[in-house]
């Protein structure tokens, strides 16, 4: 049943994403100035505000863990899934937008790569969950899992400085499109609606990765918590 | 009657700190172990990074900032992973998580000895530097006196806490680097503009913004810092 369930999730998402597809590069007009080009955009901001929204449930399932790891063990255990599962997937996503972004910033600026406020404070966003993740290898034991809860607590103090410095600091990086002042919004409907489909896709994409993450990580503890019982039983 | 006790809770915790940086300053004054490396190590980067661009004077004056942050940074990730092996052997650090005495005292006593340490390094190297570099700042040079400590002690205050999170994993030099670096990374930004601005003296950052950001940074850092420190101390 479960497994049904999965399959016909991912049916579901990939006929989204197709849709989404069609309706970015086929349906929506193309940009005055910059051309075809700039569908790209379709893909590059979904997934930036995506990548945040995986990165703030991986920060706040850190904290619940740092609070639950005393008093609610059990929970603190899946808080820790969570927490792992959202920063591998934030990862993935910031990654799509790394990439996209200089594929974008070629054509129209010019150049792949420009040391900006905002550029620079995503790669170090990045950097900072890679070193996450090696963290994660590197600890041993019973431990991992608060040293990664706190350094999670530590990168998450990054997010605030990314999205504050492109409004602080004057950026070679577009304005935001949403919520940057009067002139900001998308003013075409369909170009509207083929970002909304494409934001909607991506989004059911992720959320449904993070879950089937959080289900092998869950069962990974489990079997880890049966194995180190049994050790005990045998002595 | 509260008031009263927790004057000398206070009280008591700064009597805790300073004992644990009297012990820090005594062990590295007998061994004098974690300033002699970094001062040989940070001399070598300065002089590496002079042979490997041969910058001009002009030039000398932009890099110099960074060069000068790079060759602390470096220098001080080996003695901060040295801090904490110290406590390592003989279970040192094991028997200071048994007492019941608050561990944020020892991570503050550990980052001011740190920070003592390397401002030392930079207190020799300046001179070398500006001769080697044939520095002459052109902006207003008392500053360097308050964005130098200011960065020093993001490095410091971070890398401390980072190096016990790290001490107990496997390849641990290795470990403290990948997750202090990232992390550092705005805060080396920040030094480096406001190290440039100052030599160069091109009026660019009129407001200070460079060093407001850097004293944020120490800020905002300093309390988390204090916050978790007990619970990096006690993970298990």
């Amino acid at each position: 049943m479960k497994k049904l369930l999965l399959g016909a999730g991912f049916l579901g998402v990939a006929a989204l994403m197709a849709w989404g597809f069609d309706q970015a590069m086929f349906v929506a007009p193309t940009e005055a100035t910059m051309g075809d080009v700039q569908r790209i955009f379709y893909y590059h901001v979904p997934n930036a505000m995506l990548s945040f929204l995986f990165f703030a449930i991986s920060f706040v399932a850190s904290v619940l863990y740092l609070m639950w790891r005393r008093s609610a063990p059990e929970r603190a255990q899946t808080a820790d899934a969570w927490a792992l599962a959202g920063a591998e997937v934030g990862v993935v996503f910031c990654s799509v937008v790394l990439v996209t972004g200089p594929l974008w910033a070629r054509p129209v600026w010019g150049i792949w790569w420009t040391w900006d406020a905002r550029l620079t404070t995503t790669l170090i966003l990045w950097l900072i969950y890679v070193s996450y993740l090696l963290l994660r290898r590197f600890a041993e034991g019973a431990q991992t899992q608060a040293l990664a809860a706190v350094l999670s607590i530590f990168g998450a103090l990054d997010v605030p400085i990314v999205y504050m410095a492109n409004r602080w600091w004057r950026t070679q990086h577009p304005a935001p499109v949403f919520g940057g002042g009067p002139d900001s919004g998308i003013k075409d409907p369909v170009m509207l609606a083929a970002f909304g489909w494409n934001l909607l896709a991506w989004a059911v994409w992720g959320l449904m990765l993070l879950g089937v993450r959080v289900m092998v990580e869950r069962r990974k503890q489990r079997i880890e918590l049966a194995a180190s019982q049994a050790a005990l039983a045998e002595r | 009657m509260t008031s009263v006790a927790q004057e000398q809770q206070m009280a008591g915790w700064f009597r805790l700190v300073g004992t644990h940086l009297r012990k820090d300053l005594r062990i590295e004054w007998r061994s004098r172990e974690a300033i002699n490396a970094m001062l040989f190590f940070a001399l070598l980067v300065v002089v590496l990074f002079s042979m490997a661009f041969d910058p001009t004077a002009a030039a000398s004056r932009e890099i110099a900032g960074g060069v000068l942050c790079v060759a602390t940074l470096f220098a001080s990730v080996s003695a901060l992973n040295q801090a904490w092996t110290r406590e390592i052997r003989h279970d040192v650090l094991d028997a200071l998580r048994m007492t019941p005495a608050d561990g944020s005292a020892m991570f503050v006593a550990k980052v001011l000895a740190n920070f003592l340490f390397v401002s030392v390094v930079q207190g020799l190297l300046a001179p070398v530097f500006f001769i080697f570099y044939n520095l002459r700042p052109l902006g207003d040079g008392w500053l360097l006196l308050a964005v130098v400590p200011l960065g020093t002690w993001a490095l410091v205050a971070n890398g401390t806490f980072f190096a016990a999170l790290s001490i107990r994993s496997r390849n641990r030099e290795l470990l403290l680097p990948l997750i202090l670096f990232p992390i550092f990374l705005p805060a080396l930004l920040a030094m480096v503009l406001a190290v440039k601005t100052i030599l160069t003296g091109d009026g660019s950052d009129p407001h200070l913004l460079w060093l407001k950001m850097l004293a944020g940074y120490d800020v905002i850092f300093m309390t988390v810092s204090l916050l978790l420190f007990d619970t990096v101390l006690h993970a298990e």
